[in-house]
């Protein structure tokens, strides 16, 4: 028969199992609740304000379209909030928000360059092709040749809009988009010009305001006969007889010139073109690929320069890096004597140039040069004529000095930083074995020296790489180069000529301008990289 | 529990980091409602027009009666003259950009190629204005703009160092000498660029031009004359005249120095525009205002520069945009105020009458009488780089002129293509 059975083994049911992690999780958050309900408000108040903030910014981008935009602010703001209400998560509690600058600051801005750099924007090619196609009927709106100017008030019946013009012959005549002008016998003059027209409402200035986009686009036929054209009203009430030179095929995607019959067709590169390659000047933005960067590199015109300018680059953060810390441990090295009188005054002096800013001590400089009535050929060289900034070499001579004279004090500050750290009794102990104070220079405090300067070194590098101010200030990059397509010049260092290819003179190529933008971050980060790895081997010294 | 706290704090933190993050992803949710009619039915527009602090403190009265009589306000936004061409390109295909912007007549060509500009009728109205104004600011047979202001060069002379301006350049510069000065005559030029615009009244006299004009005055591109006999007999008068020559031109005087040694009294003639007048007459000069001397022969035409207001093309207000330039800037009271503002003569012919009873005006504007417009084609960008180091290389001297010209102009026509 049957006995009591024996109780099974409490095995763990999967749901218990779940319970418990359900249980685990509700005392976690128990716990962080008993954490004080005001640090919890304070939590839940902000979190509601950046939530309300990010819902309404996804709204509002939504209406515009920004469909993309609006997904990356959706995704941020719900890892925000997973991040602040989960507990744990610490150092992402923590680096949220420099991470948000960060990507709005830093991160946002190279990718929006990077793609600049694969579209075509630049002059001609600023906008949208729907704006492209606005602006070229807008253009090619003739007024006809010597006619007349029409007084015109417009009206409304039912919601339509009609022009009532009066005629050079004083008469008045009324018409609206889908209807030719007629004569309009019963309209009422008000200082003979017609106003009026009973079974219409005449328009006052703020209607005419509130419906301008609407009438700013009215054409009205002026007869039945289309070549005649249309009138047209830019300001409300004055209306003009034009003729269309362009016409727009919505359907096919074509533009159409009536008066020679050509018809332009999208080809593919942002502009409207002929079948016998005539454009129409005004293009849009169209994404073009590799094509600026196969250009920086394949046009003779533009390679040529390119290639001077890049070298040009490396000499200069070299030269510049080389010779202002040659001089500036020097220096730190001849205050560091014991021997010395008045160090504090001398090293005082030594910072004044550090303390100038960089921009006027460069324009100081660019007057100091000036071939005939600079201080340096004047009074120091007696009058002569040394075209500093005119000649290729000499400007870029002129460019060293200054940016020695600009960059030393930095490296004399932290070279004396650097030799007062290192231990006296190293050098002792090199002294009693018997070495000179060169092989003690070169073998013992040059070393220890370079290990904490040499990351200093590596970003005095990349500053000089990109030293865009002394460059614009000093020489503005010239003297120009006579065989280049773009304008550029010897003295010019690449990020100058960025600038010059995308801000200066009438033709701006922002696509290629942010292309060379990409090839110099991506040279600085190279460089970078190796340099620091090489450091490392430094720091097996200590 | 103090980490919890801290934890707060952080969050604080990114409350005020994520206002700046959607200030800086949405900032167009704080831009002027200023949405085509059926939306916003029934409420009054508004304008926004850029302009540079000179012009903005003459525009404020007739930004006022504008929205006393029309309801609409006029929001007056200052710009630094130097930014608003490049601003205006890249903030119009935004939608963002203003409706009206002040700007020179010579950007029209590069606006209309971006199609970021729309054209303004003036009708019966283009008849009150100056004929060079008009000129200017018509392009393809359009005028994109409502001209305000005319500006040109001319000879600025110290009237205690010399009596007159002769009509031939190498009688003032001989006149220059006998006056004892330093210079016998200053321009500002560049040492790369020299200075293509100051000197043009001279390259005029030869008889050359940049481009060909067709019947209505304005510029075609495909008649690229620069590079004709006239151009080359201006290339040799300029090694002629620079390092290795009578060295009158020198491109190491930059413009700053020119207007410094003329302020000083070291010369008795300044080859430039109304905006060193006032300057001029500060450091106790008496100035007067005469016309350019020619070196060629022929005569000597600067180039006119005419300060205009664009429409932007993407404006949603261009009915309004279009009232307040033809029927409120385009009057004689508010010309006449943006010129007591500018100094500029202004481009309405009746403005331009009342303004001439100033001696300075009046001699700028009779050398203005026979300037050109300055070519606003696109094409002009194409000119001006290679032109200027050119100019600057044959006042150093040291080849042949003829053949350094020709070859300039050789080099503009290829990348005009």
């Amino acid at each position: 028969m049957t006995g009591p059975t024996i109780a099974a083994p409490p095995t763990r049911a999967p749901e218990d199992r779940a319970a418990a992690r359900r249980r685990r999780r509700a005392e976690a958050w128990a716990e962080a609740a008993g954490a004080g309900w005001k640090v919890w408000l304070v939590k839940i108040v902000c979190l509601g304000v950046i939530d309300a903030m990010a819902v309404y910014a996804i709204l509002v981008l939504l209406t515009k379209d920004s469909v993309v935009i609006a997904a990356a602010v959706a995704l941020g703001i719900l890892a925000i909030n997973v991040i602040y209400l989960k507990p744990g998560l610490l150092p992402a509690k923590y680096l949220t928000p420099g991470l948000v600058f960060l990507f709005v600051f830093q991160i946002f801005v190279v990718l929006y360059c990077i793609y600049i750099a694969f579209t075509n924007y630049g002059s001609g090619h600023v906008s949208t092709k729907d704006d492209a196609v606005n602006a070229l009927l807008i253009q090619n709106q003739q007024r006809v040749e010597d006619s007349a100017a029409y007084p015109v008030s417009v009206l409304e019946k039912d919601g339509a809009l009609f022009f009532l013009v009066t005629t050079p012959d004083g008469t008045a005549e009324i018409g609206s988009a889908d209807q030719p002008l007629e004569a309009a016998s019963d309209a009422e003059f008000t200082g003979g010009r017609a106003a009026a027209l009973p079974g219409y409402t005449t328009l006052n200035f703020a209607q005419l305001v509130a419906n301008q986009a609407t009438i700013s686009s009215m054409a009205v036929p002026f007869s039945t006969d289309p070549n005649d054209g249309t009138l047209q009203t830019r300001d409300g009430s004055t209306a003009y007889q034009y003729v269309s030179t362009l016409v727009w095929d919505a359907a096919a995607g074509t533009m159409t010139n009536t008066q020679t019959g050509v018809v332009y067709t999208d080809n593919g590169n942002g502009s409207f073109a002929s079948a016998d390659g005539q454009t129409l000047a005004t293009g849009w933005q169209v994404w073009v690929g590799v094509d600026n960067f196969v250009r920086a590199f394949s046009t003779e015109s533009i390679r040529g320069p390119f290639l001077a300018v890049l070298v040009w680059t490396f000499v200069f953060a070299i030269l510049s890096v080389a010779t202002t810390f040659a001089l500036g441990l020097f220096l730190a090295i001849v205050f560091n004597d014991p021997r010395m009188k008045s160090k504090k005054y001398y090293r005082v002096i030594m910072i004044l140039p550090y303390a100038f800013p960089a921009f006027l001590s460069a324009l100081v400089w660019q007057g100091m040069f000036n071939q005939d009535f600079g201080f340096i050929n004047q009074s120091i060289l007696g009058g002569a004529s040394i075209p500093w900034l005119q000649d290729p070499l000499l400007a870029k001579v002129s460019i060293l000095v200054v940016n020695l004279w600009l960059g030393f004090p930095y490296m004399f500050l932290v070279t004396t930083g650097a030799i007062q750290a290192i231990p006296d009794d190293i050098q002792e102990a090199g002294r009693v074995d018997g070495a000179g104070v060169w092989q003690i220079f070169r073998h013992i405090k040059f070393p220890l020296l370079l290990v904490s300067v040499a990351p200093l070194l590596i970003s005095s590098f990349a500053f000089n790489f990109n030293n865009f101010n002394l460059i614009y200030m000093l020489t503005g990059g010239g003297p120009r180069f006579a065989d280049a397509s773009i304008n550029v010049g010897a003295s010019d260092i690449l990020i100058s000529m960025v600038y010059k290819v995308a801000f200066v003179g009438a033709e701006r190529d922002y696509g290629l301008a942010s292309a060379f933008s990409i090839i110099i971050f991506v040279l600085v980060a190279v460089i970078s990289y190796l340099s620091f790895r090489q450091t490392k081997v430094l720091e097996e010294l200590n | 529990m103090k980490v919890k706290k801290k934890g707060a704090v952080a969050l604080g933190l990114l409350v005020a980091s994520g206002i700046l993050a959607l200030a800086g992803c949405s900032g167009s949710t704080t831009a002027q409602p200023t949405t085509s009619g059926d939306a916003q039915a029934a409420t009054s527009g508004e304008l926004t027009v850029w302009v540079d602090a000179d012009r903005a403190r003459a525009l404020e009265d007739v930004a006022k009666k504008f929205e006393q009589e029309k309801g609409v306000k006029v929001n007056l936004v200052v710009k630094d003259y130097g930014k608003i061409r490049d601003e205006f390109t890249a903030q119009v295909p935004t939608g963002k950009g203003p409706d009206i912007t002040i700007g020179g007549h010579d950007w029209i060509g590069a606006f209309v190629k971006d199609g970021i500009v729309a054209p303004v009728e003036l009708g019966d109205k283009a008849a009150d204005f100056k004929k060079v104004a008009i000129e200017a600011v018509t392009y393809d047979g359009k005028t994109y703009g409502l001209p305000y202001a005319i500006e040109n060069i001319a000879v600025l002379r110290n009237t205690a160092l010399a009596d007159s301006t002769p009509a031939t350049y190498d009688d003032m510069i001989a006149k220059g000498r006998a006056a004892g000065t330093e210079y016998p005559f200053v321009v500002g030029l560049d040492p790369q660029a020299s200075d293509p615009y100051h000197l043009y009244p001279f390259q005029t006299s030869f008889g050359t031009s940049v481009f060909g004009r067709n019947a209505d005055g304005s510029y075609d591109a495909s008649k690229l004359s620069i590079g004709d006999e006239g151009g080359q007999k201006f290339a040799a008068w300029l090694t002629a005249q620079g390092d290795t020559g009578t060295k009158v031109l020198n491109l190491n005087l930059s413009g700053d120095l020119a207007k410094e040694a003329f302020n000083a009294g070291k010369s008795p003639y300044f080859l430039t525009g109304p905006w060193n007048v006032a300057d001029a007459q500060k450091a106790g000069i008496d100035v007067a205002v005469d016309a350019i001397p020619t070196a060629g022969g022929g005569d000597a035409q600067p180039f006119a520069g005419v300060q205009t207001f664009f429409v932007s093309a993407k404006s949603a207000n261009a009915l309004i945009a279009n009232e307040f330039l033809v029927n409120y800037i385009a009057t004689a009271d508010v010309q006449t105020a943006l010129f007591k503002a500018g100094g500029r003569p202004p481009a309405l012919t009746a403005a331009f009458d009342a303004a001439k009873s100033d001696p300075i005006v009046a001699g700028f504007a009779k050398v203005g009488a026979n300037a050109v417009p300055m070519p606003s084609i696109p094409q002009m960008g194409s000119v001006w780089d290679d032109w200027g180091k050119t100019e600057a290389a044959l006042i150093k001297g040291g080849g042949d002129p003829a053949a350094q010209w020709t070859q300039m102009a050789d080099s503009i026509a290829a990348k005009l293509g």
